[in-house]
């Protein structure tokens, strides 16, 4: 018997049965649907965490001032103006395995441009933060060493920064007032996107760091950082320029054992593939769950299988009388309840992006439906019907015809 | 005439538990091609025992059967299963056609498993369609049919193969006594068209159409007769 002709009898069988053929595929359908939509939203998350691995540059070190006590009181972690330029210089020069180090500050603060104003974050960097950061300028220039030597007071806008100033217009030469100083718009950085923490990183300016020091910030002492980006040669090397680094500090910062370190150090790939990790932790969950579902629908399908099979004893007789063999019988079945939980897949896969869309239109969740998610839930659906068909189908094929005929 | 059928002493013991019931006791009898044959018998003698062993649906315990000069025993299911499809047509009494299913799919059936071609299984059950007389009434499913009609189904079903015996187990128990004459009448003139055919009957007016009559008693048969009133002689 051929096959085209066993999918058509396949078919009659659950055509005669529409409603009990629904609710048998029902349990696929919700198992699909959750395994679709959490893959969905599984990898739209892990493919968001790398992009913002890649947006923040990678093998980077993150050196930040410590708490202080004064007069009783701990201000928390950065909080102390302990690290300066001088030591992101001497990271940069006596650390081996260390290929830039950049002090920075952030202060925030209105931008005027004209008659436009916009509040952002201001930061202020030597030279080596955009290698750092693998950051290019789209439109103009980088800042330079003489930027930085000089003070000079010349800025790059970020992205966001630059269509809330200047619109579709080009900033590179204009004047603007950052905290009512004129700073002149050298260059205009890529776009890079949202943080790990959410936050639009675009919306910011940058200045050199002595410019921002002599002019944007206060602080206890000239040439203080509010922190030190570092990064090391090579992924392999990070942890040893982590030690270079503490190592280098403790001794320039005069910190012996009996003295709390006055910096910590945080290595942001490694916080990044903690939170890629436990992403996909949740995501293997959730598919455990789907799993559970999955199985649930096949045993239901199972126990229709069943039902189906004492119904039609008797067709089976005829059709055995006929000459069907045992295999064609078999497949009958089989392919019955493969069709079941195929039907049931497809309408899981097709409910499963609806609801992933939905998710993402009602609460901006990044979803990705991947080719290969369908593909799986596909043929895993078809294994379901093939796992618990063949008992069923198995029992049909064992019928003896002479008792098959007589069943009433 | 060539034996079609040839059954040489068979015995067949039913196991219940731990008790054992001989509904065959060495049964014997040939069968030429063309013949019609009526098997007669009271409930219960092992008429219909011997229609599922000639049918192949069943094995004797002992004995030979010889079916078109082969023999039937120590065969696998599947080839059983090759030799009801392409050697024997069955006829129930409770005619047994696919529910909700079209007339013409039912004939078709047996086509199905013997891996016919579409094109070929539709051109072959309409000719048997048309051989029992139910032209037109193709598509009609076996509820929009009367019981003398799904019968005629039934037969056109057993004929569709050519295959070499038709087996009909009291075709018209259930039918009336004008849809018995009319489903004898097609039995007849298809015997005539040279088609062999044992039937089970407990009408002797039934059996009369046949040119042959067997009667079982208790697993034996007791009498073996021709008449010659009936059958190609007519
Ligand atoms: N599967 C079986 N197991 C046990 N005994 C059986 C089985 N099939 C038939 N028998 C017995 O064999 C005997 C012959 O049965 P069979 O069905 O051949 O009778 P029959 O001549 O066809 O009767 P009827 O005219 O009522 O159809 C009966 O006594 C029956 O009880
Ligand atoms: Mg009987």
């Amino acid at each position: 018997m051929n096959f085209l002709q066993t999918v058509k009898i396949a078919l009659r069988a659950l055509r005669t049965n529409k409603m009990r053929s629904f609710l048998t595929m029902l349990g696929i359908i919700i198992g699909i649907a959750a395994v679709i939509a959490m893959m969905a939203v599984g990898t739209g998350a892990s493919y968001v965490i790398s992009q913002q691995i890649a947006s923040i540059g990678s093998n980077i070190i993150l050196v930040m001032p410590g708490s202080t006590t004064s007069g009783g009181l701990r201000t928390g972690t950065g909080g102390a103006q302990t690290l300066s330029s001088d030591d992101a210089k001497a990271i940069m020069a006596d650390c081996p395995s260390v290929a830039y180090a950049a002090g920075t500050v952030r202060t925030a603060g209105q931008i005027i441009n004209g008659n436009l104003n916009w509040s952002s974050v201001i930061m202020g960097g030597s030279p080596e933060l955009f290698d750092i950061r693998e950051w290019p300028v789209v439109n103009g220039r980088p800042i330079n060493q003489q930027d930085e030597d000089g003070a000079i007071k010349v800025c790059l806008l970020g992205q966001t920064v630059a269509e809330n100033l200047f619109g579709s217009a080009d900033p590179v030469g204009s004047i603007i007032r950052i905290k009512k100083i004129p700073f002149t718009v050298i260059g205009i950085l890529d776009r890079k996107g949202q943080s790990p923490q959410g936050q639009d990183q675009d919306d910011a300016v940058f200045v050199p760091l002595r410019t921002a020091q002599r002019n944007l910030v206060r602080s206890q002492r000239s040439g203080i950082v509010s922190a030190i980006i570092v990064k090391a040669k090579s992924e392999e090397s990070i942890n040893k320029a982590e030690d270079e680094i503490k190592a280098l500090l403790n001794q320039r910062h005069r910190i012996t054992n009996s003295k709390e370190p006055d910096f910590s150090t945080r290595n942001l790939s490694e916080i990044l593939a903690v939170a890629e990790q436990s992403s996909k932790a949740m995501s293997m969950l959730l598919g455990a769950v789907a799993s559970i579902s999955l199985i649930v629908g096949g045993i239901g399908i199972m126990n229709i299988m069943l039902v189906s099979v004492t119904e039609r004893t008797r067709e089976i007789g005829i059709r055995m009388a006929i000459g069907a063999k045992k295999n064609d019988i078999l497949l009958q079945f089989m392919t019955e309840a493969v069709m079941l939980t195929m039907l049931g897949g497809l309408i899981g896969i097709a409910l499963g992006a609806g609801g992933a869309t939905v998710v993402s239109k009602l609460l901006g969740w990044p979803t990705m439906i991947s080719i290969q998610s369908i593909t799986i839930a596909f043929f895993f659906s078809a294994a379901v019907g093939i796992f618990f068909g063949f008992y069923p189908a198995k029992k049909a094929a064992g019928l003896n015809p002479i008792d098959a005929l007589r069943y009433e | 005439m060539s034996v079609v059928i040839s059954l040489t002493d068979i015995r067949r013991v039913f196991t219940m538990g731990d008790q054992q019931f001989e509904a065959l006791k060495g049964v014997s009898f040939d069968v030429s091609s063309g013949e019609f044959v009526a098997i007669m018998g009271a409930s219960g003698s092992g008429k219909s025992t011997s229609m599922n062993i000639l049918g192949c649906l069943d094995l004797p315990t002992s004995g030979r059967y010889l079916l078109d000069g082969i023999d039937v025993g120590g065969m696998t299911t599947n080839q059983l299963a090759d030799i009801r499809n392409k050697k024997l047509g069955f006829v129930f009494q409770g005619f047994n056609l696919l529910a909700r299913t079209p007339a013409v799919e039912n004939v078709e059936l047996p086509l199905v498993y013997a891996g016919l071609a579409s094109k070929d299984r539709r051109k072959k059950a309409m000719m048997a369609m048309e051989q029992v007389g139910l032209s037109g009434k193709e598509n009609n499913h076996s509820g929009q049919l009367s019981g003398g009609q799904q019968q005629r189904v039934a037969i056109a079903r057993a004929l569709v193969n050519d295959p070499a015996v038709i087996l009909a187990d009291e075709p018209t128990g259930n039918l009336d006594s004008t849809t018995t004459e009319e489903i004898m009448g097609l039995f007849t003139s298809l015997n005539r068209q040279g088609i062999t055919i044992i039937m089970v009957t407990h009408e002797h007016d039934v059996a009369a159409y046949a040119g042959r009559q067997i009667t079982f008693k208790d697993g034996r048969i007791i009498s073996d007769t021709q008449t010659i009133h009936t059958g190609k002689t007519a």
